[in-house]
């Protein structure tokens, strides 16, 4: 017995008088003949946040969410309602709602079969995993340090915060998973003055273990560091050039490049529907030599990572681009059945209360062979790009853009003057085909990330090495 | 197919449901030690229906509960939240609520808003209007909105389109003794078209978002509008470096009202965190412009006789003159401030911009030679320094005729001068949302692309 599978049941099905076996009613009022797949996904989340700010911890917040999915699916339709009370009459209703996207009699799913799990994190509560007295004393502590870094910080802003996921999966096609999923963050975000001009930096990170893991090794000193940093270089900022320039990003955080410009582009409902600008491209050349591109979820301990997508599946590390060949697109079970290939663990949901999609979990650039200081070397004119704010991406017609928080100019060859935050513009089939110089200082980001997709938020991880890109949109206000 | 039972309305019951129940909550909070204490509870319905291609995508059955309280031990304050409203889920919370008001900090300015404040007349909003849709019939609107623009010559795939009912209960009550009760009803019709030719795929959209069902005009017409605009963008290049006046159509131009007012929000300017800080009273924008807050309007996508702590709304002018008349305030950033609650705790109610006598084509003759921006990409804006640059989309116009789309360009400006350098306002309101405002015309941005 998979004791992930029990700490499930016991905290999901037995408070509403449930037990695993129950689940086969439901399939059989869930299943018909004309029901391709159906599945129930129960999930229990609590969580908890902390807000220093002005010295002083304002805000404590804890919230609990309970619930079960039921979805049910015929070609490519899909039935989908969910109830947020766990027991046995409910979820035959939400039942009889989901299939009725489809008419026919009784059927079968296939029987349960547990599948043998994997720990790529602890199954603790991170909430627990500090007292509450330790917890304000870390909050104090990180605003100490930060204003102690620079008389010019004038607002420090540190928040803490922990979730803990529960979730159980079965599905008619026999999956029987379960997870528990903690996921744990620390923010530090500054405002510094002189002579009467404000910047702001931000820091943070975490991932999926306790807050003892995410404190250790002076992390939380270095997240207030960072973001005192930041922000004292965005006081010396000028403004940004405008036009079509070389452009260098920094390894790490700007990782989110990849996860506009293309990963958007190769989730596998977009392509299915023909809807991606990189729709029936596998085995083209999408960028350029050298440049591999990964999607792994299976990382230890990372914000994306999980042992088991919100279907069931387990995680894989999914070859997107190699060697500049496009490879494979992500898949939930869905779209995977629909495109006659097999998921490939990517199916996620925010909540029970939404219907699983493709996403992204942990989507990279593997490393390459430059120096990092060769490649600014290699730049006569052009922006050196280390931090960003976020992105968005039209997956259509390909266009990303991404915001620069903390961007330099790269002038003969050197990093020179710091200049305010711009957008970068460009096309996702084409931008990583001009991908000319790949560092060897390969880095994932602190795990900051969260995506959007319909509506619906999930953490996600990025990473890359430092990168030159030839001829990209800088739009700045500097002609 | 089996179709939904009709079901009898049953709000009124369940706001007397949550009303009740936060009275007691709210009891229970302070017989535990609280000396200050509020509710906002939620119950969300609603059904939205995907087709695609002609054919039934996804069915969703949608119902969300919500419950949050906040307790306050002096000035020490704590909260927490459930989705389930479970005798022993709530009683869960009262308990995480006050554990956590142990821990935090007094803070000099935190508590409910004053209790003078709290409104005392629940004018008829005209807010609720169910709509009894079954799931046939939404399908059927659905493939009618989509096959409207299907229709099009030269439309070659489709992102869907989706038909959605919905509607909510809530309750703000507070140990004032105010309880609050509001109904609303939104609902929506949606459709995003793909058009394909030699040099790549382009897609837009079109909806609308009403209280009433009866207020959606012909469901095919906003297929084909999404089509016209999908087609509009094949053939888009990009410009080359430039500056020039942007218009901006009015579905972006609410962004622009939309960083004011969080330049001008208590949040922003008691952290010092706004290029605005201290503006009140000041000049920001052109002597001809005024925005008003008409928290009232019947039927207003933002209407609401109170704010989210209780404290009444009322008609009040945000810009006269080009001039910044007052902040956006809850009571907390009030306190801050030293100021008056503004009845903006959970933000701006229905903000209403002055027009001008333009027409959207008579506002393409004012641009003459310049971008029209349809569509604007990404995060790039700073509240604290002003400085905006965005990815944007849409026409290059000459002599107030469009000539040709664009894309992939960014444009860019400090939101400081583009406010000042706003020459005129089109009378082409985008009723969508609670941010009212035409089309809006700056004399000069960069533009940045090839």
């Amino acid at each position: 017995m998979d004791s992930t599978l029990a700490l499930a049941e016991r905290r999901l099905l037995a408070p509403g008088g449930l037990a695993t076996g129950d689940l086969d009613r439901v399939f059989s009022q869930l299943m018909g003949p004309s029901i391709d797949a159906a599945d129930l996904y129960f999930q229990h989340s609590r969580s908890e946040s902390w807000v220093l700010e002005e010295g002083i911890v304002k805000d404590g917040n804890h919230s609990i969410e309970q619930g079960v999915g039921v979805r049910a699916m015929s070609g490519e339709k899909t039935g989908f309602s969910y109830s947020d009370d766990i027991v046995l009459p409910q979820l035959l209703e939400a039942s009889r709602a989901a299939r009725a996207i489809a008419q026919g009699g009784a059927g079968q799913g296939r029987p349960l079969a547990l599948a043998t799990g994997r720990a790529l994190y602890p199954a603790i509560d991170p909430v627990e995993s500090l007292p509450n007295e330790e917890k304000i004393a870390v909050l104090r502590e990180v605003d100490a340090y930060a204003r102690a870094r620079d008389p010019r910080v004038k607002q420090v802003v540190v928040s803490m915060s922990a979730t803990l996921d529960t979730v159980l999966i079965a599905a008619s096609d026999g999956t029987l998973a379960a997870d528990v999923r903690p996921l744990v963050r620390l923010n530090v975000q500054v405002i510094v003055e002189q002579n009467g001009r404000r910047e702001q930096g931000h820091s943070g990170g975490g991932g999926r273990y306790g807050y003892r893991q995410l404190l250790e090794n002076g992390r939380a000193h270095a997240f207030a560091a960072e973001a005192v940093r930041q922000a004292l270089v965005n006081l010396e900022a000028v403004d940004a050039p405008a036009g079509g320039m070389t452009v260098v990003l920094g390894p790490g955080w700007p990782g989110i490049l990849l996860h506009e410009a293309i990963g958007h582009g190769l989730e596998g409902d977009f392509n299915r529907k023909g809807s991606s600008a990189f729709a029936g491209r596998i085995g083209e050349r999408v960028a350029a030599k050298g440049v591999t591109v990964v999607d792994d979820g299976t990382l230890d301990g990372r914000r994306g990572s999980l042992n088991i997508d919100d279907e069931g599946t387990p995680t894989e590390c999914t070859m997107l681009i190699e060697d500049g060949i496009l490879r494979g697109y992500m898949q939930d079970k869905l779209n995977a059945r629909l495109m006659g290939v097999k998921s490939t663990g990517n199916g996620r949901r925010e909540s029970f209360a939404q219907l699983p999609m493709p996403r992204m979990t942990n989507t990279y650039m593997r490393g390459g062979d430059r120096d990092p200081q060769e490649i600014i070397a290699s730049v006569k004119r052009g922006l050196y790009a280390v931090n960003f704010g976020g992105g968005q991406v039209d997956i259509t017609n390909g266009k990303f853009t991404f915001s620069a928080s903390e961007a330099y100019l790269i002038e003969d060859g050197k990093v020179t003057r710091p200049v305010k935050g711009a957008t970068l513009i460009g096309n996702g089939p084409e931008a990583l085909t001009r991908v000319s110089m790949i560092g060897n200082d390969m880095k994932l980001d602190e795990g900051v990330g969260v995506c959007g997709k319909d509506g619906q938020s999930v953490p996600v991880g990025v990473g890359q090495p430092t990168l030159r890109i030839d001829n990209m949109t800088v739009g700045g206000t500097a002609t | 197919m089996n179709q939904v039972a009709r079901v009898a309305d049953t709000s009124l019951q369940d706001s007397d449901r949550l009303a009740n129940l936060a009275e007691d909550v709210i009891r229970r909070a302070l017989a535990a030690g609280a000396s200050q204490a509020e509710v906002s509870a939620s119950i969300d319905t609603g059904l939205s229906v995907n087709v695609r291609l002609g054919e039934v995508e996804t069915v969703e059955h949608t119902r969300d509960r919500g419950f949050g309280l906040t307790v306050y031990f002096g000035q020490r304050k704590g909260s927490a939240s459930t989705a389930d409203l479970q005798p022993d889920s709530i009683q869960a919370t009262i308990e995480q609520a006050c554990a956590i008001a142990r821990y935090t900090e007094a803070d000099a300015f935190s508590g409910l808003a004053d209790a003078s404040r709290m409104a005392t007349q629940f004018p008829e909003l005209d807010l609720y209007h169910p709509w009894d849709l079954d799931v046939e019939a939404a399908i059927a609107l659905g493939i009618e909105v989509e096959q409207g623009g299907r229709a099009i010559d030269g439309i070659t795939n489709s992102d869907g389109a989706s038909v959605s009912a919905g509607q909510s209960i809530s309750v703000y009550a507070n140990s004032h003794g105010f309880v609050g009760r509001e109904r609303g009803t939104r609902h929506g019709l949606s459709v995003a078209l793909i058009a394909g030719d030699d040099e790549g795929m382009q897609r837009d959209y079109w909806y609308e978002s009403v209280r009433d069902a009866r207020r959606f005009g012909d469901a095919a017409a906003i297929g084909r509008k999404a089509a016209e605009r999908t087609l509009a963008r094949l053939g888009a290049r990009r410009l080359s470096t430039r500056q020039a006046p942007v218009l901006f159509a009015p579905e972006v131009a609410r962004s622009l009202i939309g960083h004011l007012i969080g330049a001008v929000s208590g949040g922003s300017l008691y952290r010092k965190a706004s290029f605005l800080v201290d503006h009140a009273g000041k000049q920001i924008l052109p002597e001809w412009f005024a925005i008003d807050e008409r928290p009232h309007l019947k039927g207003g996508l933002a209407s609401s006789a109170f704010d989210a702590e209780g404290t009444a709304t009322a008609d009040s002018a945000l810009v006269t003159g080009g001039v910044l008349q007052r902040y956006i305030l809850g009571s907390y950033s009030a306190r801050k401030l030293g100021l008056q609650s503004t009845g903006n705790a959970g933000g701006v109610h229905n903000l209403i911009v002055s027009t001008g006598e333009d027409d959207f084509a008579g506002m393409l003759r004012r641009l003459g030679t310049g971008l029209l921006v349809t569509e604007a990409m990404g995060q790039g804006v700073s509240i604290i320094t002003g400085d905006y640059s965005r990815g944007v989309s849409g026409f290059w116009v000459e002599n107030g005729q469009i000539q040709f789309p664009v894309e992939e360009i960014t444009i860019a400006a400090n939101l400081r001068d583009l406010y000042a350098n706003i020459v005129a306002v089109g009378n082409d309101v985008d009723h969508r949302s609670h941010v009212l405002t035409g089309s809006i015309l700056v004399e000069r941005m960069t533009i940045a692309g090839e």
